[in-house]
C-alpha cells in the first residue's frame, strides 16, 4: 500500500476541486472496494478525497414522480428504505443479493457503480492484465475464467462488472447525476458503464474529476411484477455467475412492457432493447420466455471455464421471467431468493 | 474409573469461551511487546527459476526501514537438512526460507522487509525490486499420471498400502456386477480464520520468546533451536490460543523462521504476519486422482476391490498420507489391491489437512460403494452391512471396539432412511429434485506419549499444565473436566493451561490423538497427586484413611473417602493445610500401552446421511439435512464433541460443493487466493445437522476409552452429498466440487 494523504470535503464543489488539485487522487465513500484494491497494490492513489461529510445521503421523491437516491446513502439504507421497498422492490432485492450485511452497511450507492471487476488476474499484480496495466495482455483469456464474461467481450478483456444493484438500476432505467470541473450533467444508466473494447482500463463514461452525486429512478418501478435472480457458487457473499433483473408490466397474461438486464455476463449490466421490444404484446408463457432467452444470448461465447454461462443465463432468464409473472415463491425460489 | 462421573461426558461449556469472546484471549499477532519491529514477507511471483538480484538499496533508504533480508544476506545458519526437519516433516529435504537463489514454487517467501511500523514495512515490501530468471515449470498433476512413483520415505504415521490379497484382478473380471471409475478432487487450503503470525520477543539476555501460531510448541522449539543454534532454555515458544489450525499448524510455518531470524539479527523484537494471500503459499490438501474397481457376487458381497491413488508432492519432499489403506479395512473383502503413488510438481509440499488421506480416500471408496450398490440393485446401507468387516483384514487383527453397525442403524433411523425411494429422480418437491445419500468412514484411534504437571495449592485450587494445543477443539475444557473428575474437585477450582514450552512436553495437536494422549497424562498426573494427597491425609491426626490403599479410596466432592464407607472422609483442603505445605505437585507422563494395543486394530467410524435439494433447471444444490452417526469410543464432552462433528459436516459440504484452490498452469500460480473467491459455506448454505454419538466401551485404546473426534466426522460427508445428488438427479459426479454447471 502506498503512502497517501487524506482530506474530507464538506461541499461537492470542494470535493471536485480537491481531487483536481492532486495528481492520482481518488474519491472515497464506503471504501469497501477501494481499500482492498489499495492493499493489493492494484490502485495506488496518492491522495484520497473523503466524501462522507457531503450532504448526499438522502433518499427523497423527485418532482418528476420518481425517487432520488443520494450517492452517499448506503446500500443497506437504500434497500430497506420504505419508498424503495414499496415502489422499486426489484432494486431492494438486487441490493440485498449482493455482498454481506456488513459490506452493505458501509457501501454507498455511488461507490456501488464505481466498484471494479473481481477478475482474479486484475487483483493479482504478478499477472498481466489490460485493465490494470494497459497493453500487458489479458490473462483470463486462455486462463481460469469461470467468473468471466460471455457477452460484449473483446480481445483485450473478458472481465465482468460485479454489481447486483447496477443490474436492477439498468433494468429500471435510472439516471446517474454527476458534478465535475465543468459543471453538472446526467448520464443514462445504460451509457454509464462501457464495454472493454481496446480500452478495458476505462470502466465507465465519467470524465476526469467527475463525482456521482445521485441516482434518479423514473416514476415507473414495476413493483407488481419483478424478480432479481442471482446464481452463484454459494448462497451469500459470492459474486453472480449469472444474475437476471426482470421487470414486467402485465395486462392479464399479456406483456405490455418488459425490462431485462443480466449481471455476471459482461463488462456492464447487459440489456438488449430488441429483446424487450420483442416481448411486448406476447403472452407471459414459458415459450415466450425461452424465445427471449435465446435472443438475449445471441452472440454469446464462452472462454473455457465459463462456457456453461451461456446455457445457465438462458435458464435463469426463463426462471426470472416466470418468477416476475407469477410473483409467488416455489420451493426452490425460497433458496434462490433468500438474500441473506 | 469409578462408576459415577461428575464431569466426564457432560456438555460442559468451553472454559476458554469467556476469554475468547471478551478479547482477553491473545493470539500470536496480538502480543504487543515493547520496541516491536514489523516484518513483511515478499513472495515470489514466479513458480520456478532463480533470483538474479535483490535491489535492496532504494528500499533501505525509506525512513523507518530497518533491514531487507534475502538469500543474499541471510546469516549463516545450520547447514544440514536434519536441522530443518520438524517432528512431522515428510521424507526429503525441507524447504529453507531465504536459503538460496532457487525458486521452487510460486509465492515462495524470498525476502523479508523489516521496519519500525507495519505500514512502512508493507509499503517497502511492495516496491522491493527483484530480478528473476524464469524456468519452465510443471504444475499440472493430471499430466503426470504416467510419472507416479511409490514414495520411499513417508512421514511418521504413514503406512504403505498392504500387499494385495486374494485374486483382485481375476475376481473382479468374474464378478456379477462391476464398476470402474476415476474420482478427482482439487487442491484445498486450510485457511483457518487466524492468519499465520509470529511475534518474537527479544530479551536483553539474548534469549527469545516466540508467540507463534502452531499446533505444536515443542515441534517449533526444536526447529528454531536447531536452525539458530539456541538451547531449549534460550528459545521459548508459546501458543495459548489458536484461531483454527486444521493441520496447517502442524509444521513450523515460515513466519516463525522469519520472525526469529530477524529478531536475532536485529537484537530486537519482531512480528511477522502473513497475509490471506500468503495463506495459499504453503501446505495444502493435495490434488488427488483416484481409481476404483469394485465387483460384487450375486449375493451382494464384495468380490473384489481395487483402489489406486496418485497425488502431488513437491520437488523437495515426499508428502504422504494414507489414502487407500482404509479401503482394505472398512469392508470385508478377500480380493483387494491397493496402490498409492506420488508425482512431483513445482508446488510447495502438501500438508496434513483434517483427516488427511481418509477424507480423500473416502470420497472415492464411498461414491464407488454407492455406485456398486446401485448396479447390484441393493440399498446402500444394506449393501454396507452385508459387507461389514468384523476384523481388520489389512492387519489381520480384531478391532478393539467397533459399533459402525449401530451407526448405520441409528443414523438411518434418525434420518428416516426407510422412507427412501431407491429410484433416482423419484423424489421431488415442486421444481426441486430431492436426493438422499449416505456414506461413512474409518479413522485411526491413536495415542502418543504426553506429559503433564499438576499443582494443588492451599486454597484448594488445582493447576494442570501440558504443552499441548487447543485449536478451537475444546482441549482446555476436556482436560479441565478430566482433572476435576479424577481429583474430585469442583470444576471451578481447576485451571488447565497449555501451549508453552515451559510446560511438560506433549505431541503436536493433531491426528485426533490429543484427548487420548494428553487426557491420559492428565489422568495419570492427577492420580499421582492423589497418591501424594492420600499419603498426607494418612499423616493427619485420627485420619479415617490410615490403612487405606489408593485403590480403596475415591476423590469426590473435594474429599478423599473410602469407597466402601463414604462417610469415612477427609477434606482435600484440610489435608493440604495439615501438611504444612503451600502446595502439592506431581509431574508424570503417559505412554501408550503397546502390549495391550498391538494385538488390536483401533479405529473410530461413522455413517453420514444427507438430503439434498437440487433445482432441476438451474443445478443449484442445497444440503438441507444431515445426520452424522459417530462411534469414537467414549465422548468426554458431548457439547464440544458435537461442535467438532458439526464443523466436520460443514467442511464436508464445502468439499463436496464449493471448495477448491484453482491453479493457472500458465503461471503455476493459485489464482483464487483469497476468501472471496476460495469459497467455503456461509451460514445460508448450512441447514439442519444432527449428530448421533454411538458410544463404545473400549479398554484397549487407552485408559480413558476415548478415540478422538477431530477428524472422523468429516469422513464420507462429501461422498454422501455426491451420492445424494445422484439420487436426486441421476447424474453421478465424480469430480469435486459439484459446481452447479456440472448438473446442467
Amino acid at each position: 500500500m502506498n503512502p497517501f494523504t487524506y482530506s474530507h470535503a464538506t461541499a461537492v464543489d470542494d470535493a471536485v476541486r480537491d481531487k483536481a488539485s492532486h495528481h492520482d487522487a481518488a474519491y472515497i465513500g464506503g471504501g469497501t472496494n477501494l481499500l482492498d484494491l489499495m492493499k493489493e497494490n492494484v490502485e495506488r492513489p496518492t491522495h484520497l478525497v473523503g466524501l462522507n461529510r457531503l450532504p448526499l445521503a438522502t433518499i427523497k421523491n423527485n418532482p418528476e414522480g420518481g425517487l432520488r437516491l443520494g450517492a452517499l446513502a448506503t446500500n443497506a439504507d437504500t434497500a430497506w428504505h420504505p419508498e424503495v421497498e414499496k415502489r422499486y422492490p426489484l432494486l431492494s432485492q438486487a441490493i440485498l443479493a449482493g455482498a454481506s450485511p456488513q459490506l452493505r452497511n458501509m457501501a454507498t450507492n455511488g461507490g456501488n457503480l464505481m466498484q471494479r471487476t473481481r477478475c482474479y488476474y486484475f487483483y493479482d499484480t504478478t499477472t498481466p492484465c489490460n485493465k490494470r496495466e494497459p497493453g500487458s495482455g489479458c490473462s483470463a483469456i486462455g486462463g481460469y475464467n469461470r467468473i468471466h464474461a460471455i457477452l460484449g467481450t473483446s480481445q483485450s478483456c473478458i472481465a465482468t462488472h460485479p454489481s447486483d444493484m447496477c443490474i436492477a438500476l439498468a433494468a429500471l432505467e435510472a439516471v446517474v447525476r454527476v458534478s465535475g470541473p465543468n459543471g453538472d450533467r446526467t448520464i443514462d444508466f445504460t451509457d454509464f458503464h462501457r464495454l472493454p473494447g481496446n480500452a478495458p482500463h476505462i470502466d465507465n463514461t465519467l470524465r476526469p474529476g467527475e463525482l456521482i452525486t445521485g441516482l434518479d429512478l423514473p416514476a415507473k418501478g414495476f413493483e407488481k411484477n419483478y424478480s432479481y435472480l442471482k446464481l452463484r457458487d454459494r448462497t451469500s457473499y459470492a459474486f453472480a455467475l449469472v444474475s437476471v433483473a426482470a421487470a414486467l408490466d402485465l395486462e392479464g397474461n399479456t406483456i405490455k412492457e418488459a425490462r431485462l438486464a443480466l449481471g455476471g455476463v459482461a463488462h456492464k449490466p447487459w440489456r438488449d432493447t430488441d429483446v424487450e421490444d420483442a416481448l411486448k404484446g406476447q403472452p407471459a408463457t414459458a415459450d415466450t420466455f425461452r424465445k427471449a432467452a435465446t435472443q438475449m444470448l445471441q452472440g454469446a461465447r464462452g472462454f473455457g471455464s465459463n462456457d456453461f454461462k451461456v446455457e445457465l443465463a438462458k435458464r435463469a432468464i426463463v426462471r426470472a421471467l416466470k418468477q416476475a409473472t407469477e410473483m409467488k415463491q416455489g420451493p426452490s425460489d425460497v433458496f434462490l431468493n433468500s438474500n441473506p | 474409573m469409578s462408576q459415577y462421573t461428575n464431569y466426564i461426558g457432560k456438555p460442559t461449556n468451553r472454559v476458554d469461551g469467556p476469554a475468547k469472546v471478551t478479547g482477553a484471549a491473545k493470539y500470536a499477532a496480538e502480543f504487543n511487546v515493547p520496541n516491536l519491529a514489523y516484518g513483511v514477507v515478499v513472495s515470489s511471483p514466479i513458480a520456478k527459476g532463480r533470483i538474479v538480484k535483490v535491489y535492496s538499496k532504494p528500499v533501505l533508504k525509506i525512513a523507518g526501514v530497518l533491514a531487507v533480508f534475502s538469500h543474499e544476506n541471510v546469516p549463516n545458519l545450520a547447514w544440514f537438512d536434519r536441522n530443518y526437519k520438524d517432528d512431522v516433516a515428510p521424507g526429503g529435504s525441507p524447504f529453507r526460507p531465504l536459503h538460496e537463489d532457487k525458486i521452487m514454487f510460486n509465492q515462495q517467501p524470498i525476502a523479508l522487509v523489516v521496519a519500525e511500523t507495519f505500514e512502512v514495512a508493507r509499503y517497502a515490501a511492495s516496491i522491493l525490486e527483484i530480478e528473476y530468471e524464469e524456468e519452465d515449470h510443471e504444475t499440472d498433476i493430471e499430466l503426470k499420471r504416467a510419472e507416479g512413483f511409490m514414495p520411499g520415505r513417508g512421514k511418521s504415521g504413514w503406512m504403505p498400502p498392504p500387499p494385495p490379497r486374494g485374486k483382485p484382478d481375476k475376481e473382479w473380471k468374474k464378478a456379477a456386477h462391476r464398476i470402474e471409475h476415476e474420482y478427482i478432487h482439487g487442491t484445498q487450503h486450510h485457511n483457518p480464520m487466524e492468519l499465520f503470525a509470529t511475534t518474537t520477543e527479544y530479551h536483553p539476555d539474548g534469549t527469545i520468546t516466540a508467540y507463534d501460531k502452531t499446533q505444536g510448541v515443542y515441534n517449533c522449539q526444536q526447529y528454531i533451536s536447531k536452525i539458530f543454534g539456541l538451547s531449549k532454555s534460550e528459545a521459548r515458544v508459546v501458543t495459548q490460543y489458536m484461531g483454527g489450525g486444521f493441520g496447517s499448524g502442524l509444521r513450523p510455518q515460515y513466519s516463525l523462521f522469519m520472525s526469529v531470524m530477524a529478531a536475532l539479527e536485529l537484537k530486537r523484537s519482531v512480528r511477522v504476519s502473513l497475509t490471506r494471500q500468503q495463506m495459499f503459499s504453503f501446505g495444502h490438501r493435495p490434488y488427488t486422482l483416484q481409481y476404483m474397481k469394485l465387483g460384487t457376487n450375486p449375493d451382494g458381497t464384495l468380490a473384489a476391490l481395487q483402489h489406486h491413488a496418485l497425488h502431488e508432492t513437491s520437488r523437495f519432499e515426499e508428502y504422504t498420507e494414507n489414502v487407500v489403506n482404509w479401503s482394505g479395512m472398512l469392508y470385508q473383502c478377500d480380493n483387494v489391491k491397493l496402490g498409492y503413488q506420488l508425482a512431483e510438481i513445482d508446488v510447495f509440499t502438501p500438508q496434513d489437512m483434517r483427516a488427511p488421506g481418509a477424507a480423500t480416500g473416502s470420497i472415492a471408496l464411498e461414491i464407488a460403494m454407492d455406485e456398486m450398490a446401485f448396479e447390484a440393485g441393493l440399498d446402500p446401507v444394506d449393501f454396507r452391512i452385508r459387507n461389514y468387516a468384523e476384523t481388520d483384514q489389512n492387519m489381520s487383527k480384531p478391532f478393539s471396539s467397533k459399533r459402525l453397525r449401530d451407526c448405520y442403524h441409528q443414523g438411518a433411523s434418525k434420518f428416516g432412511w426407510d422412507r427412501r425411494n431407491p429410484r433416482p429422480r423419484s423424489m421431488r418437491e415442486g421444481n426441486m429434485l430431492v436426493g438422499w445419500g449416505m456414506a461413512g468412514g474409518v479413522w485411526d484411534a491413536s495415542q502418543k506419549k504426553a506429559a503433564a504437571k499438576a499443582s494443588l495449592s492451599g486454597d484448594g485450587k488445582l493447576l494442570v499444565t501440558s504443552a499441548t494445543g487447543d485449536i478451537g477443539t475444546g482441549t482446555y475444557t476436556i482436560m479441565t473436566q478430566i482433572a476435576a473428575e479424577y481429583l474430585g474437585l469442583p470444576i471451578e477450582a481447576v485451571t488447565f493451561k497449555l501451549g508453552d514450552t515451559d510446560m511438560p512436553e506433549a505431541p503436536v495437536e493433531g491426528g485426533s490423538w490429543t484427548a487420548a494422549s494428553v487426557g491420559t497424562a492428565v489422568k495419570n498426573v492427577c492420580e499421582e497427586l492423589g497418591k501424594k494427597l492420600l499419603k498426607q491425609a494418612q499423616k493427619m491426626k485420627g485420619s479415617p484413611l490410615k490403612k487405606a490403599t489408593f485403590d480403596e479410596v475415591e476423590f469426590v466432592n473435594g474429599q478423599i473417602r473410602l469407597r466402601l464407607d463414604p462417610n469415612q472422609a477427609v477434606v482435600i483442603r484440610d489435608v493440604l493445610q495439615a501438611s504444612g505445605k503451600d502446595k502439592l505437585e506431581a509431574e508424570t507422563s503417559a505412554t501408550p500401552n503397546l502390549l495391550k494395543q498391538s494385538t488390536h486394530s483401533m479405529h473410530s467410524h461413522n455413517a453420514v446421511f444427507v438430503e439434498v435439494k437440487v433445482d432441476e433447471d438451474l443445478g443449484t444444490i442445497h444440503v438441507t439435512r444431515v445426520v452424522n452417526a459417530v462411534a469414537a469410543g467414549r465422548i468426554l464432552n458431548t457439547k464440544t464433541a458435537r461442535s467438532q462433528v458439526l464443523g466436520s459436516v460443514v467442511w464436508g459440504i464445502s468439499m463436496a460443493l464449493m471448495e477448491e484452490t484453482v491453479m493457472d498452469h500458465k503461471f503455476g500460480r493459485y489464482m483464487n487466493h483469497n476468501l472471496s473467491e476460495y469459497h467455503i459455506p456461509v451460514n445460508a448454505d448450512i441447514h439442519d445437522i444432527q449428530v448421533v454419538f454411538v458410544e463404545e466401551e473400549d479398554e484397549i485404546v487407552n485408559p480413558l476409552g476415548v478415540k478422538g473426534i477431530g477428524e472422523v466426522g468429516l469422513l464420507g460427508v462429501a461422498a454422501a452429498v455426491s451420492n445424494a445428488v445422484f439420487h436426486a438427479t441421476g447424474k453421478r459426479v465424480r469430480s469435486l466440487p459439484i459446481y452447479l454447471d456440472k448438473l446442467l
